[in-house]
């Protein structure tokens, strides 16, 4: 429960970072590419929700790990 | 709470509520393999997104979520691949069948009495059959039983359907060694996969409320394998979905993208928990789902509102 609520923070804390970086950066360009190339930003779209999903899943089965691994030292 | 504005819909959202409904959609999703969507669309709807944008964008979200799920499931034995690419074929004809007929019900003009009658009918249906079987299931001996012993070995009250329909013959039959089904015909899980894509198109969402309990009773397949199927064959349809969406210009990918850092994490707390629940109390914790969704259409029908 603890290792949870731990990697819950430092989750939260990389995804607000997240919203500030990357999606501030993307949200124009992805606007724009919607008005003049729709099948292209329809391609792009499915490819960044898949993406984030494998990086997320990644990233949080790595924190789970980093912080069990930690526990049992 | 502060907003962030989304250019592609013209929406100004709070991304932490966004996070908030996309992490307990993942946790629903996880559990018990359904997209989430009779509660996105109207979480979506509550804050000011058009309806064609809820629909296209938890499409999207929905893509993402299963993902992270279907990937935690089968990490857990719980993927059954090969069922899970021909159901997806299934669902695909299915949804485009269901789009048609919604078509062909706007030019009649009642679309929105027929849907909500329809979705109201199923979702009570779905609701008192699931409740009734597994009730039955826990209070016979056997299902007690392989409840405490096994929770992935799975026992139905309405096994003898599964069986029947596990005897009929119809070229080509294949085998489901993942799922323990020795035989099977092709066209039957095609015509299951038909049917989930069908009410898929037809009243929106995965449709997960209907296929995962297919799966279970009519082909046979153990809970746990019927849920982690279910979101491995939900990635491949709702990308469909998303795609034929996004070039009508329903899909806002941002707001999607932000729903999903909570639905990722929601989605393997879901996917851990299946592993301390028995198949029967799965399939009876799922019974207030449905329920949930008739109340949103019925009071959409009452009141004239959409949530």
């Amino acid at each position: 429960m603890t290792a949870f609520l731990i990697e819950l923070v430092v989750y939260s804390a990389l995804v607000v970072g997240y919203f500030f970086a990357v999606l501030h950066f993307l949200a124009d360009w992805l606007s724009n590419l919607e008005k003049t190339h729709i099948h292209i930003y329809a391609i792009v779209a499915i490819g960044l929700i898949i993406g984030q999903a494998i990086v997320l899943e990644m990233l949080t089965t790595g924190l789970m790990r980093l912080l069990q691994g930690g526990r049992s030292e | 709470m502060i907003a962030m504005m989304f250019p592609i819909s013209h929406a100004e959202i709070s991304p932490i509520y966004l996070t908030v409904v996309g992490f307990l959609i993942g946790i629903l999703g996880g559990f018990f393999g359904v997209g989430g969507s009779f509660i996105a669309g109207p979480a979506l709807r509550a804050v000011g997104l058009h309806w064609n944008f809820a629909v296209g964008t938890d499409l999207a979200h929905i893509v993402g979520k299963s993902v992270v799920a279907a990937k935690r499931h089968r990490a857990l034995g719980n993927v059954d691949l090969r069922l899970g690419l021909i159901m997806a074929i299934g669902t695909i004809a299915g949804a485009e069948i269901g789009a048609q007929f919604i078509q062909h019900l706007k030019k009649a003009g009642n679309v929105d009495y027929v849907v909500s009658m329809v979705s109201i009918v199923i979702y009570f249906g779905i609701s008192i059959f699931m409740l009734l079987e597994g009730l039955a299931t826990l209070r016979s001996k056997r299902g007690r039983k392989e409840g405490s012993k096994n929770k992935k070995k799975d026992d139905s009250a309405f096994k003898g359907i599964s069986n029947g329909v596990q005897k009929i013959k119809i070229w080509p039959m294949i085998s489901l060694p993942v799922s323990g089904v020795k035989s099977i015909s092709v066209w039957i899980i095609l015509f299951v996969a038909l049917i989930g894509g069908f009410f898929s198109g037809f009243l929106g969402g995965g449709a997960g409320y209907i296929r995962m309990p297919s799966m279970v009773y009519i082909l046979g397949i153990p809970t746990h394998l019927a849920v982690g199927t279910d979101l491995f064959e939900i990635i491949i349809s709702a990308s469909y979905g998303t795609f034929t969406h996004a070039i009508k210009g329903n899909v806002d990918i941002l707001i999607a993208l932000v729903m999903h850092t909570g639905a990722a994490i929601g989605a393997q707390i879901g996917a851990i928990m299946t592993q301390y629940f028995a198949g029967p109390k799965i399939r009876l914790a799922f019974v207030p789902l449905p329920l949930i969704g008739a109340a949103i259409v019925i009071y959409t029908l009452v009141t004239g509102q959409k949530l």
